[in-house]
């Protein structure tokens, strides 16, 4: 038998084998009877668009598409090495440009989704400190976006704190939460910190959910505060200090910008620090860094407490958004989203965790019309990403430059 | 040979309840270069990671320039000028080569120096400047041996503990890693306690030798004693 005939022996396997799978599922009713129509309809479509794309992958793989593929690879590959010998302001300020014109040119739902994608990234980049630099998996992270909602919600109704000064005390508080949970669980290693740290994720939603004194339980707290600022105005022509209540969801929208660049910077600063060579380290081989005179401990602790800032930051402002929080924000399913991203994006890799983000925010958004097929559209490409680019979207480059430049 | 920078005194480990150390006396002189020779399984890694504090000891002593570093944290150690060559070199796989070897000074302050012992280290190992952007765990066996030396030299020790370099390197690239190591003991005077299952160039190098045998030391000479001794002959050195 030939290679050729060999591969297509195998694709009529595989599709049988999807037949016998599928027949069960739809063959098989409740009353007893067995019947193949509805499976076979459906088979069919499967099996035709399967067929087609491995006719087209045969096809390039025979090289029949090169005449196409080959000038893209190149135009590809061009167009990196323009990026790499060119100044990074140059991508940097129309993007800043664009991210503070994007309200003026569009409509509530667009400012509304592209409000929730900061606040990912926000989400995200935190995560990545402690995942993607520092190695530890951690999937209670949403606790400390709790943390930080909760923590707003209460001082604005009951002292009227602003939102401005109440963000250095959510993620103080947010820090101190992570200290809390790093302290005793930062001992363990691999598979049990992760199912840890699941569980303090669950512990702090289920006493938000039952600490009906503090937080009114499942009812949530209403009635949270906006933020506001103070602007000089003129009146009858007096210079008098004038409040504004920042309603409107455009302001929203450069409160979490502002909220998401800071993010960015910090995250960044502290990658290329002492501090984040010695999360590498740890997240490489924790015994070796050890060896090598790393406090394995007391960084790992700072890496939680810094995660978890980043994620009381994005909390506060969570709440004074929607003017509302409950504990279903804070369930499970989304620190696996917050995960996610990251891990889809590139560990480790900052514009990755923002592409991430965009992606399993914004595209879901536009596929809306397939309502019915969203999820497992989803999940399936999620699995062929981590099947084509395990590395993630963007991965993370290594910046070995510090002591390269000369050289 | 200069006075007695490291000392074991009856020191004990246990791994969970199983006992891997059982009252290990050993000493090392400043300038020396003494080997731990063994089996597999006979507490010599665990001597290592013992004396840098990874494995606890529960019993005895450890004394390093004179002073107790039994409840030392192991991070201190390098800044004391006591720094492992782990097992397997545990080089940071991600990271560049540069980037392992900064991590070797990560305790140091004065960046000059730093930089300085970076291309003294470059000029130890020529290999590693070649590849100095490259990751880590790109490296062959024997470069990464390289890396992982070069990487502890960075934190410029008064002694080093070398466990097992020659591990899955062929005989050719063993005895050149062994060379570079007799040159660093006599050109920069750093003390080295070796542990090695290549008995042969283990006891060739050094000037004294222990033998371990189920976590005991059952013997200790100097190394040509030990070489020409016919028990150790018959157990180590293949006849």
């Amino acid at each position: 038998m030939t290679r050729g005939s060999r591969v297509w022996m195998l694709f009529a396997l595989a599709m049988g084998w999807l037949f016998l799978l599928l027949w069960p599922l739809l063959g098989i009713h409740p009353d007893g009877s067995l019947t193949f129509a509805e499976a076979f309809s459906v088979w069919w479509k499967i099996a035709l668009a399967a067929l087609f794309g491995f006719v087209i992958h045969r096809l390039s793989r025979a090289g029949v598409f090169d005449v196409v593929t080959r000038p893209l690879s190149r135009l590809t590959q061009g167009v990196g090495r323009v990026y790499a010998s060119s100044p990074k302001w140059m991508f940097l300020v129309p993007l800043l440009a664009f991210a503070l014109t994007y309200p003026f040119f569009t409509d509530r739902y667009a400012q509304d989704v592209a409000v929730n994608v900061l606040v990912y990234i926000c989400l995200g980049l935190g995560l990545n400190v402690v995942v993607g630099l520092c190695g530890l998996l951690d999937l209670g992270y949403i606790a400390f976006y709790g943390v930080g909602a909760y923590t707003y919600a209460l001082l604005s109704i009951h002292y009227g704190l602003s939102f401005w000064l109440s963000l250095p005390v959510c993620a103080a508080l947010a820090a101190v939460a992570g200290c809390l949970i790093g302290y005793p669980t930062l001992r363990m290693r691999g598979d049990y910190l992760a199912i840890v740290t699941l569980g303090f994720g669950e512990i702090v939603r289920i006493v938000i959910n039952n600490w009906m004194s503090l937080t009114n339980g499942p009812n949530g707290i209403l009635g949270i505060a906006p933020p506001s600022i103070i602007v000089p105005a003129m009146k009858d022509g007096v210079l008098v200090m004038e409040t504004v209540v920042m309603r409107q969801l455009s302001y929203m929208y450069y409160i979490i910008l502002g909220l998401a660049v800071f993010t960015v910077v910090a995250v960044r600063r502290l990658n290329f620090s002492r501090i984040g060579r010695a999360w590498e380290a740890i997240r490489e081989d924790e015994t070796a860094a050890e060896l090598m005179g790393v406090n394995t401990f007391r960084f790992k602790l700072l890496a939680y407490a810094m995660g978890a800032v980043f994620g009381g930051l994005a909390g506060a402002f969570f709440a004074a958004r929607m003017r509302f929080v409950s504990p279903e924000s804070f369930t499970f399913i989304e620190s696996a989203m917050v995960l996610a991203m990251v891990v889809l994006g590139g560990l480790g890799s900052i514009p990755g965790v923002i592409l991430g983000a965009l992606a399993l925010v914004a595209l879901p958004e536009v596929f809306r019309q397939f309502e019915l097929y969203r999820m497992l559209v989803f999940g399936g490409v999620m699995a062929v990403m981590m099947l084509v680019r395990p590395e993630g979207l963007w991965p993370a480059a290594r910046m070995g430059k510090r002591s390269d430049d000369e050289g | 040979m200069g006075a007695t920078i490291l000392e074991l005194r009856g020191v004990s480990a246990h791994y969970g309840r199983i006992q891997s150390l059982r009252q290990i006396s050993l000493r090392v002189d400043e300038g020396e270069i003494v080997s731990i020779i063994g089996a597999n399984g006979a507490g010599k890694s665990t001597t290592l990671m013992t004396v840098c504090g990874i494995v606890k000891a529960s019993e005895g002593d450890i004394l390093y320039q004179g002073a107790s570093i039994r409840d030392v944290s192991p991070d201190r150690l390098p800044g004391m000028g006591l720094c492992q060559v782990p097992e397997g070199r545990r080089i940071f796989p991600r990271l560049s080569v540069s980037e392992n070897l900064e991590m070797g000074a990560f305790f140091r302050r004065d960046a000059d120096g730093v930089k300085k012992d970076m291309s003294l280290a470059f000029r130890l190992f020529p290999v590693l400047y070649e590849r100095r952007t490259q990751k880590g765990g790109t490296l062959s066996g024997g470069e990464q041996q390289m890396l992982a030396i070069a990487r502890a030299l960075m934190s410029r020790p008064k002694m080093l503990l070398l466990d097992e370099p020659s591990l899955g390197l062929s005989p050719l690239i063993s005895q050149h890693i062994f060379k570079i190591i007799k040159d660093i003991n006599e050109q920069q005077g750093t003390t080295i306690l070796l542990v090695e299952q290549n008995a042969n160039i283990a006891l060739s190098l050094a000037d004294r030798g222990y033998v371990l045998e189920t976590g005991r030391v059952v013997m200790e000479d100097k190394a040509e004693r030990l070489r020409a001794n016919p028990e150790i002959k018959k157990a180590y050195l293949g006849g």
